[in-house]
């Protein structure tokens, strides 16, 4: 069988973000604080076959070398994501995203009697990873869980 | 060690913290003049954002009982909150004016931000639907006064256990020990929270739904009644249907053990019925009574050790 063709040229320094679930790499972006001003060249590949998921999509972004603290957040909507740090063109570092231990600030508690939830205190949000697989944050304020489900519907409506 | 530490809920605790507190009421119980001036020169802050009256008036008595003093935040609406001061600020000026604040509030989550904003020691008197460590501390307490123990014994806990944070903490710290097994008595709509279940079964206690009390009222050596609350039904003839099944009467209890003791946070409203009060299984005034001892131990140990 032939090779398919490229559909996006190789990085030769950057990340490379595979195996995220169709449809989810704009919100991955917008996670990631990445919006296209920053002046990186970024790739974008949605919908592609892929083995492992039937479908996936694809990030590139040229130049910009990702901690992991950057990339764990990732795992929140893409748990099977993996991390590729390109150097020269080659590999030199591949990691899976793993959910952070602690999530502050960006995640809403869906608790409305939660604290958290009150606009004039100043306090941010702040969920505690319970569970891995299925992913479940708790609100360390309130104690309610927060689903996988919940998680992306969150993230992906504010893409 | 409790010395220095808030009390936000009771899953904070371990059973040995529970076990200091009680050893100290039984103390204090035995020989209560001697402790009368413990903390001297300390004082307590109560903030309560929401009515209390036992809660309130037993911290108060505690401190007091102690040689200790008192602020108090007063009615909201007399105080500055009524003004659109937040949380966070009237914390800040408690914490400022006191060695301890003793807070309630509506909101959940409330007193572990006031923790967190506070230097000072912050004991949660209820926040929301499900911390109410200290009245969780005091029901333990009255179950080994009344019994001798807590390990072994089969408990009954009856009513809203969706939404009653009296009865939540009450079961979560239940689940620090080794019973004998757990009822838990409401009707479908009020039904324990999954989180409950979980760290029921993580606990490895027994646990057992069920609908009616008659049904398990002869296995009890402990029944925890509270209160259904109305409000909580969306349809106010579906309360009325399910009214009667909660509602404890001298009859409910020809099945029951002799040694029975029925317990409840109180305030009651029509759900043990005033005949229960003069029968020997009747434990819930003594049991309130017990506040007093329990929160002075509490104060003591989180302010001197």
């Amino acid at each position: 069988m032939a090779e398919k063709p490229l559909l996006v040229a190789k990085i030769r320094n950057g990340t490379i973000i595979d195996h995220i679930p169709a449809g989810r790499a704009l919100s991955i972006l917008k996670l990631m604080g990445i919006t296209g001003k920053e002046g990186f060249t970024v790739a974008l590949v949605m919908n592609v076959e892929s083995r492992k998921l039937g479908r996936k999509d694809i990030i590139k972004v040229e130049g910009l070398e990702l901690k992991p603290e950057d990339t764990d957040k990732i795992a929140l909507l893409a748990p099977m994501a993996t991390i590729n740090v390109v150097k020269e063109y080659a590999v030199v570092e591949k990691r899976k995203a793993v959910p952070p231990r602690i999530v502050e600030g960006f995640l809403k508690c869906k608790n409305p009697s939660c604290i958290t939830n009150q606009r004039n205190e100043p306090v941010r949000p702040r969920f505690r990873t319970a569970s891995y697989d299925p992913l479940k944050l708790v609100c360390d304020y309130c104690g309610l869980a927060l689903t996988f489900e919940d998680i992306a519907r969150q993230l992906e409506s504010r893409a | 060690m409790l010395r220095g530490r808030d009390i936000i809920s009771v899953n904070e605790l371990s059973r040995q913290d529970f076990e200091r507190i009680f050893d100290a009421a039984d103390e204090i119980l035995e020989a209560p003049g001697k402790w009368s001036s413990v903390l001297r020169g300390k004082i307590m802050a109560t903030a309560f954002f929401e009515p209390s009256t036992r809660t309130r008036l037993s911290f108060h008595t505690a401190m007091l009982r102690l040689g200790g003093e008192v602020v108090d935040l007063g009615e909201v609406e007399k105080s500055s909150m009524a003004k659109g001061e937040n949380l966070s600020d009237t914390i800040r000026m408690l914490d400022s004016y006191s060695d301890v604040i003793v807070m309630r509030h509506r909101l959940e989550g409330a007193a572990k931000l006031a923790a967190e904003i506070a230097e000072k020691p912050v004991i949660n008197a209820g926040d929301g639907s499900r911390n109410h460590p200290t009245q969780a501390m005091i029901d333990l307490y009255a179950i080994r006064r009344f019994h001798g123990r807590i390990d072994g014994l089969t408990i009954g806990v009856l009513g809203d256990l969706k939404y009653g944070r009296a009865t939540n903490s009450f079961i979560a710290a239940l689940a620090k020990f080794r019973v004998e097994r757990i009822y838990l008595i409401s009707p479908p709509q009020l039904r324990v929270r999954d989180d409950t279940r979980e760290l029921l079964s993580e606990a490895g206690i027994e646990f057992k739904e069920v609908e009616r009390l008659e049904d398990v009222i002869g296995e009890l050596d402990v029944l925890y009644a509270s209160r259904i609350q109305k409000e909580r039904f969306p349809d106010p003839s579906e309360y009325e249907l399910v009214r009667g099944s909660y509602v404890i009467t001298a009859e409910t209890l020809k099945g029951a053990r002799s040694s029975l003791t029925i317990l409840h946070p109180l305030p009651r409203v029509d759900e043990i019925s005033f005949e229960v009060d003069s029968t020997p299984h009747a434990k819930y005034f003594e049991q309130a009574a017990l506040g007093v001892p329990v929160r002075m131990a509490l104060l003591k140990l989180i302010l001197v050790g």
